[in-house]
């Protein structure tokens, strides 16, 4: 690595965190009743406990940027005129920090779609003004498969890197807003960190471990080839569709829970003297999905359940080079009502191509 | 409880040679059971056409989701369909064929025993990571990982309705919500406050309920006024969980499936345990699902019911 590394030692974690949220908003993960998400940290709050041990969040880091409902615009009657209230969220800098390497690369995918003509303002405002602190994965999970999608949960992509081993944290800015945050970090307090640059056996053992763990993985080697857009119209009018979806409830779980699921509905509400107008994400599993004059395009759970899983693995990447719209995170393994999800999908549809 | 028309698994045979019997003899058209997953502890519910179907048949420790409720749509295709029941689903199941909403000639009710299912949540909620396999062990689970052998009591693992099995001489279900209803007002309100604040507005808790089998739901009717996928603040999914709480009054059976499916862990069910006791106390004693035909109590009328003050003799808003 050529980079400078940095190291704090983890029984000064508090310190770290404590720096950063001097003058911004940090966000950690934290246990809120039981579960784990993203949350404000505050350095006053002895309550809050901070979970560096649990792989995923109940909520994707995509919350922090593409959040479930957010005000767009309000409209207020005034006699006979209608006053225009511009009342979107201000967006002030902020750091997350604890985002796996799945999550983060999750950034790239929503970046493709809320970044490109027309810009998304609200989405690009919270993305530029974010810093994304990594944290590679030490434990891997049985329901893990970043790795099908070239992601390394050794070392995870992000403005900053970091890896717990041997006690410490260590450290790696990877993107001018990562040095600036450490610049800062260290105007503030220089003898936060210890430059352990050119020392870091310990790092590179660990990442050698995470790397070994994930290759005995019961899902190491899954591969979906199989799909791609010449394929599309033999995936979608594959017969298999049918008895995948039968078990599905219809709920909005597995979108839900998702890092790159990116749909959102418009809505006005009614104040009584005007309008709120909100966005809040959508599910293509619901029955008012892209609801039209007529009605649902998609009028039935076999309809509504395919999409989800082309958008995914067919359409996203026609239009984004091949990329797919999945991380691995196996947040839908883990969280469906009746465990149907994409790695059963995958190899339902892909057949022999991807066992 | 009272039924006819059921298959009861009298010789003892294994569930999946029973299920194997039904389609051989021609008993039913189909078969709804659990498909075996990707791991060991992520079977589906499935719906089984023939023998060769059923080679993926599973019937384990990881079958702990209700299949009564996709009977209203199966009891609505050609043909006869079987449906494996555990205790605790007979009583959806029944509740359902009272409510009209199975079709019952179309249902072969097939029971079977179960003794506790797991809930692999809890099993990782205690820190336990890279699951390969499980071996019960008595009172224990041999679990191997990833990173090693791991123990744990199958008691702490059963998923949450299990605890108060209705088979069975169990627990007091109502001890979590008399813990609820001796807190003051403001720790009530705090402790809601903090579960329903998760709430992520997934919708699986209603669309998993027995319960709630609206063609409809007025949360997704647009023309409703009141249809949201998105909450104004945190609290606000207590609106949406109370009114689907009392619109289940005297339906709900306890089945558990609400807590069992939700993403964050919210204990859905001490809502709907509050009301069934205060129904219990209120009209007597009341099991809704016990059978396929009484009434339920808020769907009768009898001349010494109580009376609304009820609510102010019992202490009101304490």
């Amino acid at each position: 690595m050529s980079a400078q590394i940095l190291t704090v030692k983890m029984e000064n974690i508090g310190n770290l965190f404590k720096a950063i949220a001097a003058d911004q908003k940090l966000y950690l993960p934290l246990e809120q009743a039981g579960q784990v998400q993203f949350l404000p940290y505050d350095p006053a709050d002895d309550s809050q406990k901070v979970r560096l041990d649990v792989l995923n969040t109940v909520r994707s880091a995509k919350d922090l940027f593409f959040p479930q409902s957010e005000n767009m615009v309000a409209f207020k009657k005034q006699g006979k005129k209608i006053d225009i209230i511009e009342n979107r969220e201000k967006v002030e800098a902020f750091t997350v920090f604890g985002v796996r390497a799945c999550d983060a690369r999750s950034f790239d995918i929503l970046d493709r779609v809320f970044l490109s003509e027309p810009v998304d303002v609200s989405y690009a405002e919270r993305r530029a003004r974010g810093t994304v602190v990594t944290l590679a994965c030490n434990e891997p999970e049985e329901t893990c498969f970043c790795e099908t999608f070239g992601i390394d949960a050794a070392k995870p992509d992000g403005d900053i890197t970091t890896w717990i081993a041997d006690g410490l944290l260590w450290w790696q800015a990877n993107t001018n807003k990562g040095v600036k945050l450490t610049d800062k970090l260290l105007s503030v307090d220089a003898g936060l960190f210890v430059d352990s640059t050119g020392e870091a056996k310990a790092l590179e053992e660990q990442q050698e471990k995470i790397r070994e763990i994930i290759s005995q993985l019961p899902l190491h080697g899954l591969s979906l080839e199989y799909f791609h857009k010449e394929e599309l119209k033999t995936i979608f009018n594959s017969p298999k569709w049918q008895e995948l979806s039968e078990a599905c409830i219809g709920c909005g779980t597995c979108t839900f829970v998702c890092p790159t699921c990116q749909c959102y509905d418009i809505r006005d509400y009614d104040t009584g003297n005007g309008v709120q107008r909100y966005r809040c994400w959508d599910s293509c599993m619901y029955s008012d999905f892209v609801m039209m004059a007529h009605g649902n395009p998609r009028t039935s759970q076999v309809e509504r359940f395919r999409q989800r899983f082309m958008h995914k693995l067919v359409y996203y990447p026609a239009n984004n080079e091949g990329i797919f719209s999945c991380v691995g995170c196996g947040r839908c393994l883990a969280k469906c009502p009746s465990s149907m999800n994409i790695v059963k999908v995958a190899k339902t549809i892909g057949g022999e191509a991807n066992v | 409880m009272q039924n006819a028309d059921r298959e009861i698994n009298k010789e003892k045979i294994s569930v999946a040679e029973m299920a194997k019997q039904i389609l051989e003899q021609g008993r039913a058209d189909r078969l709804m059971g659990w498909k075996r997953g990707e791991f060991f502890y992520d079977n589906s519910p499935a719906v089984f056409e023939n023998l060769s179907e059923l080679d993926d048949f599973v019937y384990d420790l990881f079958c702990g989701s209700n299949l009564s409720k996709f009977l209203v749509k199966e009891s609505r295709k050609d043909g006869k369909i079987a449906v494996l029941l555990k205790p605790c689903d007979r009583y959806s199941f029944n509740q359902l064929v009272k409510e009209h909403r199975i079709i019952k000639d179309n249902v072969l009710p097939v029971e079977i025993d179960c003794d506790g299912m797991l809930d692999i949540d809890k099993i990782r909620a205690l820190g336990i990571k890279g699951i390969k396999k499980i071996t019960v062990d008595g009172d224990q689970l041999q679990i191997d990982t990833v990173y090693g052998p791991k123990t744990c009591a199958r008691e702490d693992v059963l998923l949450m309705k299990c605890l108060t099995c209705k088979d069975r001489v169990g627990g007091d279900r109502f001890e979590l919500v008399k813990e609820i209803e001796a807190m003051s007002s403001v720790e009530r309100y705090e402790f809601w406050r903090s579960e329903l604040s998760k709430c992520i507005r997934c919708n699986a808790c209603r669309n998993v309920c027995p319960a709630c089998t609206c063609e409809k739901c007025v949360f997704d009717n647009d023309k409703s006024g009141i249809a949201n996928k998105a909450n104004t603040d945190s609290f606000e999914e207590s609106l949406y969980h109370m009114i689907r709480a009392f619109h289940v009054a005297g339906r709900c059976t306890d089945c558990g499936e609400c807590t069992r499916v939700c993403p964050q862990n919210i204990p859905l069910h001490l809502i709907n345990r509050k009301i069934i006791k205060d129904l219990n106390e209120f009209y007597g004693e009341y099991q809704a699902g016990e059978d396929d035909f009484s009434k339920g109590p808020l769907t009768r009328f009898d001349l010494d019911d109580v009376e609304p003050d009820i609510v102010m003799e019992r202490g009101g808003n304490k």
